[in-house]
C-alpha cells in the first residue's frame, strides 16, 4: 500500500504544522487579549510554541504509551495467551514486518482492537477481553491482520500523532476557555478606551479559535479516517487469505450490544469498530461516523469470494459501494491469490470452542499483565490470583485459613 | 542575439541525456529495492526454517525414551533434518523442508501408540512450538512468493530488462509433499 502510507507520512506532517499554526494564533491572541499589550501577545505565542514542542515531542516518543493507557490495557508475554501471541506473530510474518508488535490485553467485556506506535518498528496490538471471548482463531486472526495493516500502512503512526495533538488542544481550548472568564473580568477593571475596538476584535479571534479548535481537530480525524478502514480490511484479507475470517468477525462486533468502558473522543477513531456508548445500539449503516459502516466493509469482504488480493478487493469495492478504493500503483503489483481456509491447527494453538473457556483464558492472560500472580493454596487447593499491592503479604489461604508458600512476584 | 540550430541541438541532446541518466537511476534503484526486499523476505524463512531445526533434536530426544522399538522411524527423522540444514536456496529447501515435514508426519502418527509419550508435557511443548512454526514457515513463504514475483516481474518488464542483466531472478519457495508420491508402507507380520 506505498499510496496510503506516502499520504499517511505527508498528512502526519501536515497535522503537526497546522496544529502547530493554530496554536500559535490562539497563543497570541490570548496574551494579546489578556495583557492589552504586544510583549504580552509575544509572549502567549512563544508558550503556545512551547506546548506544541512538548506535545510533539511527547506524541512522538510516549505517544504509543499513553494512548495504551488511556484504553487501560496491559501487556502480555508468550506465555500469558500464547494462541494470541502467535497469531500477532504470524501476521507480523504476514505482512513482512521486520519487528514484532508488543501485545496487549483491554479488560472491557466489549468486544474490540485497536493498535498503536509511530512507526512499525515501535507497534503494539490491543485487544479487549471481549473480542477473545467471542471470537475463533480464524477470526481472531482476521481481526489482527486488519490491525497490523494499519500499522504497516503508517495509520497508526497518523492517529498515534493525531490522537496526542487532538488531546492536548482539546484539553487547552478547555483552559483558555476558562481563562478567557476570568481574564475578561479584569480587561473590563483597567481598560480606559484607547484600543477598545481592536480588542475586541482580538477578543473574537480568540474566541473564534478557541470554539474552532476542537472542532477542526475533529474535522482532520474525519478527514483520515474512512478510507484507511477499508484498505486495513483488503490487507487483511490479502494476509490471512482468508475474506471471510474478517467478514465473521465483524458481524460478531457489529451484532455485540455490550458499551464500552473507554468513551474518549480521542481514542475512539483507533479501534476497528466504533465504540459503543451505553445505552447505543450500533447503526450498521451510519454515515457521518470516523468509521465506514461495517455492513458495508462486511458485504465488501464477502463479494470477493474465492479469491483474496487486493485487486479483488477492489472490484468487490466496486461492485458494493461503487468506485475504486486502491491506489493504482498497489494494483498494477497486485496478483490474483486464491482464498483457502486456515489450514487446521494443533490442540493446544486453537481457541477453546467454549466462550466461558476462551473468557477465563483471555482475563487470567490479562492478570498476568496487571502483575497477578498466580498461587495454588497447599491445603484447601483454592487457586489464588494475587494482586500486586498483596503480594508478599498474603500469608494465609482466605478460604481455609491455611499457610501459603511465598506470595512475592519472584515465586509466581 | 539568439542561438543557433546547433546549440539548440546541443541543449537537447543534453536535457535528453540528462532524462535518460534520471530514469535508468530510477529504474535501477527499484530493482535493487525489489531484491531486498526479496532477500529480506527470504532470511525470515529461514529464520522460522532454523526454528524447525533446532526444535527437531529435543524432539527426538524426548520420544527416544518412550519408543525404543522406533529406531528407524527417529533416524529417518534426524536425517532429513540433516539434509534440510545442509540444502541451500529456495528449491533444494523446498524439496528437503518437504521430506522433513512427512518424516516428522510419521513421527507424530507413531506417538499416538504410546500413551505415556503423548502425556508427556515436554512432547506436547514440543508439538506445539513445531505446529505453530509449520504456521509460521506456511506465512512466511506467503510473503515470500509476493515479493520474489514482484521482484521478478519488475526486472522483466520493458525497459528495466535491458540493465536487469546482473539481477539474479528470484526463485519461489514451494514445499514439495513428499508423502504423497511415496508408495505406501506395507507391513506384514
Amino acid at each position: 500500500m506505498l499510496e496510503q502510507i506516502e499520504s499517511n507520512r505527508r498528512r502526519s506532517a501536515l497535522i503537526v504544522v497546522v496544529m502547530g499554526v493554530l496554536l500559535v494564533a490562539v497563543g497570541l491572541s490570548l496574551g494579546m487579549f489578556l495583557t492589552n499589550d504586544q510583549g504580552g501577545a509575544i509572549l502567549g505565542g512563544a508558550a503556545a510554541l512551547g506546548v506544541w514542542m512538548v506535545m510533539w515531542l511527547f506524541a512522538r516518543f510516549q505517544g504509543d504509551n499513553a494512548l495504551l493507557q488511556m484504553a487501560g490495557a496491559r501487556e502480555i508475554a508468550k506465555g500469558d495467551h500464547p494462541q494470541l501471541f502467535n497469531i500477532v506473530e504470524e501476521m507480523t510474518i504476514a505482512a513482512g514486518l521486520s519487528h514484532m508488535p508488543r501485545v496487549f490485553i483491554v479488560d472491557d467485556p466489549a468486544p474490540n482492537a485497536f493498535a498503536v506506535g509511530r512507526d512499525p518498528t515501535k507497534a503494539a496490538v490491543a485487544v479487549t477481553i471481549g473480542l477473545l471471548q467471542i471470537l475463533d482463531r480464524d477470526e481472531l486472526q482476521g481481526v489482527v491482520a486488519h490491525e497490523i495493516a494499519h500499522i504497516k500502512n503508517r495509520d497508526v503512526a497518523l492517529m498515534t500523532t493525531a490522537g496526542i495533538m487532538l488531546g492536548a488542544i482539546v484539553l487547552l481550548a478547555d483552559i483558555g476557555t476558562r481563562a478567557m472568564w476570568f481574564g475578561g473580568g479584569a480587561r473590563r477593571s483597567r481598560d480606559d478606551n484607547s484600543q477598545g475596538g481592536g480588542q475586541a476584535i482580538l477578543a473574537l479571534v480568540a474566541i473564534v479559535l478557541l470554539v474552532l479548535s476542537p472542532i477542526l481537530a475533529q474535522l482532520v480525524y474525519f478527514a483520515l479516517s474512512r478510507r484507511r478502514e477499508y484498505l486495513a480490511d483488503a490487507s487483511g484479507a490479502a494476509f490471512t487469505r482468508w475474506p471471510e475470517g474478517l467478514a465473521s468477525a465483524l458481524q460478531k462486533l457489529g451484532s455485540s450490544r455490550i458499551s464500552q468502558a473507554d468513551q474518549s473522543r480521542v481514542t475512539a477513531p483507533m479501534y476497528i469498530v466504533r465504540p459503543l456508548a451505553p445505552g447505543q445500539h450500533r447503526n450498521f449503516t451510519a454515515a457521518l461516523s470516523t468509521h465506514p459502516p461495517l455492513e458495508e466493509r462486511i458485504r465488501i469482504l464477502r463479494a470477493m469470494g474465492k479469491t483474496a488480493d487486493f485487486a479483488a478487493y477492489d472490484r468487490a469495492y466496486q461492485q458494493v459501494a461503487g468506485g475504486h478504493v486502491i491506489g493504482r500503483r498497489t494494483l498494477a503489483q497486485s496478483k490474483p491469490v486464491e482464498a483457502h481456509a486456515p489450514e487446521p491447527v494443533a490442540a493446544a494453538e486453537a481457541i477453546p470452542a467454549q466462550p466461558t473457556a476462551r473468557l477465563r483464558e483471555a482475563s487470567d492472560a490479562y492478570l498476568a499483565g496487571a502483575g497477578y500472580v498466580r498461587v495454588r493454596c497447599p491445603s484447601c487447593e483454592a487457586l489464588l490470583k494475587i494482586p500486586p499491592a498483596r503480594q508478599g503479604r498474603l500469608n494465609h489461604c482466605p478460604r481455609c485459613g491455611g499457610q501459603l508458600p511465598s506470595t512475592s512476584r519472584a515465586a509466581g | 542575439m539568439g542561438l543557433g540550430i546547433g546549440e539548440l541541438a546541443i541543449g537537447a541532446a543534453i536535457v535528453v541525456v540528462a532524462i535518460a541518466a534520471i530514469y535508468f537511476i530510477a529504474i535501477y534503484n527499484n530493482l535493487v529495492r525489489q531484491r531486498n526486499e526479496a532477500r529480506n523476505a527470504w532470511a525470515q524463512i529461514d529464520v522460522q526454517l532454523r526454528r524447525r531445526h533446532d526444535l527437531i533434536p529435543n524432539l527426538v530426544e524426548s520420544v527416544k525414551g518412550y519408543a525404543t522399538h522406533e529406531k528407524s522411524t527417529l533416524d529417518a527423522v534426524v536425517q532429513a533434518r540433516n539434509a534440510a540444514l545442509s540444502a541451500k536456496g529456495p528449491a533444494a529447501s523446498g524439496e528437503a523442508e518437504g521430506l522433513l515435514g512427512a518424516a516428522l508426519g510419521k513421527l507424530f502418527a507413531l506417538a499416538e501408540a504410546y500413551p505415556d509419550l503423548k502425556a508427556n508435557q515436554n512432547f506436547l511443548a514440543l508439538q506445539e512450538e513445531l505446529a505453530s512454526t509449520e504456521n509460521k514457515i506456511g506465512f512466511a513463504r506467503q510473503y515470500y512468493n509476493d515479493a520474489a514475483t514482484r521482484y521478478n516481474n519488475a526486472r522483466e518488464v520493458f525497459p528495466a530488462n535491458l540493465i536487469a542483466g546482473s539481477f539474479e531472478p528470484a526463485e519461489l519457495f514451494e514445499i514439495t509433499v513428499a508423502a504423497q508420491r511415496e508408495a505406501p508402507q506395507v507391513k506384514l507380520s
